[in-house]
């Protein structure tokens, strides 16, 4: 099997929860253990879940706690095989071939060789990633907001991490870059591309866990005080909310509260500074009246 | 563990799972065969996350899985919990008191541990508490067939919901009552009964799986995944489940319609663009540039049915018309009962669905006559009113379970507006083997309309990818 002979990044789980509290990011033991499995079992990792719940920032975490570098390819509705694995410069294949119209005995076997050469290939972040020898993280963020298609390319991709160019050959990855895809779920993606990875489903933190990374990122916080935060933004994911409050949110906030010299999370203080975690207008009404904030 | 050894432990695992509706394929299969060599088989809760990681596809799948996962990886029989602090309810006195006042003291003691575990908020301790509690006060009556243990029993016993003031003035900590804290506090003690109240059920269900074998458990335990859940049987805490479900279902949806909006040829070649491109590459045109297509607005006209015997499917549906007028402009919702009205006003973007349905209720003039669901006088009512709302680009949607209490369907009323409109569908609740039966006209519908059995969110989410 080819991954096996790749070097294991990690030596077992407390190893990947070290490494990535090191990085700046808390995992729980469910991170922890699907990270370590990830690696283990040279599968792309498929992580889950609603905005702002620190999928993206695992990825990055995971970037630093490997040292290695993160490609990023950011998925959009219309993305396509030209901004995501590869493209040939058409531009310059033009002037090539223009330029050469003039000199007389440019044969055009020779031509043709030089113009589909490493020089008119725009690498994109697939073939980037793949083609590295360095230590690589490839995170293809949002893949729920890509077309269909762009999943069967990324099929291709992920399973051989090898990509066929017609002119140029086959490109096998020398050295596997670690997979990490993210989605927020807005629609299903198929099941060929789940069952090639494994699944992470990353939910709001328990009120112990969240109380941790928000000391962590915001250490100037009083600790009492951080309590009473995420004990607040738990009731308010309690509600029904269009949007919840995610992790970015409470750390939002902590920073608020600090740059604002509260030391207490009273009626007051929440009430003026609501705007920080709901950003919709009835979410705010709503908030203030389940709170009896008034 | 069955004869097989491990792989054969886990073959009836994975077997189990695929049972509770959770696909799991070969390949799945042969992953977590490999996740075994890989964790630490001493953890379980690597064991039970890095399973998870190969064998769910979906977060809404997580909770029937970590039953299972309970009953095929149970905790041993006996566990650390004589050795922790303060459990010191073994040395309840013999003093020859009868068996009840016995056990009436052993609750007390254990009630007043109970309040100390949930003031402490210690998940891990609470856990363990529960175990215990169910030794103590779970058991029934021993019957032939051996020990059993219920829930109720030890919740009885304990009541955990009585302790909610102590514990309020306990997480208060003196603080006043009233506004902001006091929610605070309320949400906090929620929680911590809930966890404990599942803690005590996970713990009966393992030692009823080991009295009774863990099949016949995993059949009762299992409870249908959310988008399973039969619309009009569905309780209120289903529903509430629903609601979440439905947020990104919706979105779902509605990024699939705009997407086939927008998707599609691009319109015609604007030349003045293709030509002031191609300057940059020496007067050849490399990149065409195109107009945009004039989209078609898609228009939607729907028309539910608001009465008691589908409350559940039309909550679900209304919240599904709300999802999607924040998307579109052009859709129009009515509800009927024995008379319709339109209801689209309710539904302004931002507006709170679980209101909007109270206010239908209040203000919208959808019962004229005794609040029972009249489909003739219904159509009839929409036809001549808002005549002009179903046109040639107008997707006509029908909500309901054609119950028509034996009154007149109104069909060629309905017959004309499908004829009128782009395209039409009835959604109906029902299971497609009871339509015709009774005073439903169904079967008579379905000859003028496509009918369309939809009794659950994932059918819903089949009929709109369709759409």
């Amino acid at each position: 099997m080819t991954h096996a002979q790749q070097a294991a990044r990690f030596a077992d789980v407390a190893d990947v929860s070290a490494r990535l509290a090191a990085a700046g990011y808390l995992p729980d033991a469910q991170i922890a253990t699907t990270v370590f499995l990830a690696d283990r079992l040279g599968k792309p990792l498929l992580v889950e879940g609603p905005a702002g719940t620190g999928k993206t920032e695992l990825a990055k975490a995971l970037a630093t706690a490997t040292s290695s570098d993160l490609i990023r390819l950011q998925c959009y509705e219309g993305l396509d095989e030209a901004r995501a694995l590869y493209e040939w410069n058409y531009k310059k294949q033009l002037l090539r071939i223009q330029a050469s119209q003039g000199t007389d005995g440019a044969d055009w076997g020779e031509l043709h060789d030089d113009v589909f050469g490493e020089e008119f290939l725009l690498s994109r972040p697939l073939l980037t990633a793949i083609r590295r020898e360095d230590p690589t993280v490839l995170l293809i963020d949002e893949t729920d907001k890509a077309d269909v298609e762009v999943e069967g390319l990324l099929l291709e991709v992920l399973s051989d991490f090898q990509v066929t160019i017609p002119e140029i050959g086959t490109i096998v990855a020398t050295r596997r870059p670690m997979v990490v895809l993210t989605s927020n779920a807005t629609r299903e993606l198929s099941e060929a591309l789940k069952r090639r990875c494994l699944y992470l489903a990353l939910d709001y933190p328990s009120a112990e866990r969240e109380r941790e990374i928000v000391l962590s990122r915001v250490p100037e916080l009083a600790p009492a005080l951080a309590e009473q935060l995420v004990r607040t933004v738990r009731a308010l994911r309690a509600m029904e909310l269009k949007k919840s409050p995610s992790i970015s949110e409470t750390l939002d906030w902590a920073q608020t509260l600090l740059a604002l010299g509260l030391d207490t999370l009273g009626n007051d203080e929440v009430r003026e500074t609501l705007g920080v975690v709901l950003k919709h207008a009835s979410d705010q009404t709503r908030a203030a009246a389940e709170l009896r904030l008034n | 563990m069955t004869d097989g050894g491990l792989p054969a432990h886990l073959d009836g695992f994975v077997r189990a799972v695929r049972e509770a509706g959770i696909p799991v394929g070969i390949s799945a299969a042969v992953d977590a065969a490999q996740v075994l060599t890989a964790v630490d088989l001493l953890d379980r809760e690597q064991l039970r996350h890095g399973l998870a990681a190969v064998l769910l596809q979906r977060a809404a799948q997580r909770q029937t899985y970590d039953v299972l996962f309970d009953l095929w990886w149970p905790l041993s029989d006996r566990p650390e919990v004589p050795a922790e602090d303060g459990d010191d309810v073994e040395a309840v006195p013999d003093d020859g008191s009868t068996d009840a006042e016995r056990q009436a003291a052993l609750a007390a003691q254990l009630r007043e541990e109970l309040l100390r575990r949930l003031l402490d908020g210690d998940e891990e301790a609470l856990r363990r508490f529960a175990r215990l509690a169910v030794d103590q006060l779970g058991q029934g009556q021993p019957s032939a067939s051996g020990q059993s243990f219920f829930s109720y029993r030890v919740l009885r016993a304990l009541s955990p919901d009585t302790l909610v003031s102590q514990l309020l003035d306990g997480l208060l900590g003196g603080a006043d009552r009233g506004g902001l804290a006091e929610q605070v506090a309320r949400q906090t003690v929620r929680e911590r009964l809930a966890a404990f109240r599942a803690a005590v059920e996970a713990e009966v269900r393992r030692r009823s799986a080991a009295e009774r074998g863990r099949d016949r458990v995993a059949r009762t335990a299992v409870k249908p995944l959310a988008d399973q859940v039969d619309f009009l049987r569905a309780q209120s805490a289903d529903l509430a489940e629903l609601r979440r479900s439905v947020a990104p279902l919706a979105r779902r949806l509605a990024a699939r319609l705009s997407a086939k909006r927008r998707m599609g040829r691009e319109g015609r070649l604007d030349f003045r663009r293709t030509v002031r491109a191609s300057l940059a590459t020496g007067g050849v045109p490399v990149v065409t540039h195109h107009k945009p297509r004039t989209v078609h607005k898609p228009e939607l006209v729907v028309l539910c049915d608001i009465s008691g015997s589908v409350a559940g499917f039309s909550h679900f549906t209304l919240m599904l018309t709300q999802a999607l007028r924040e998307h579109f402009s052009g859709v129009r919702a009515f509800a009927f009962v024995d008379s319709t009205d339109e209801v689209t006003r309710f539904f302004a973007p931002g507006a709170d669905v679980a209101d909007a349905v109270q206010r239908i209720g209040r203000e919208a003039e959808v019962v004229t006559f005794d609040g029972h669901s009249d489909y003739g006088n219904a159509l009839g009512v929409f036809a001549e009113r808002w005549a002009s709302a179903v046109g040639p680009k107008t997707s006509l949607l029908v909500l309901g379970d054609g119950r028509t209490n034996y009154r007149q369907p109104g069909l060629p009323v309905l017959a004309d507006l499908v004829r009128r409109s782009r395209s039409a569908y009835w959604l109906n609740p029902e299971p497609a083997r009871l339509w015709g039966s009774g005073d439903s006209a169904a079967d008579r519908y379905a000859e003028v309309i496509p009918m369309i059995e939809v009794r659950n969110a994932a059918q819903l989410a089949d009929f709109v990818t369709t759409l």
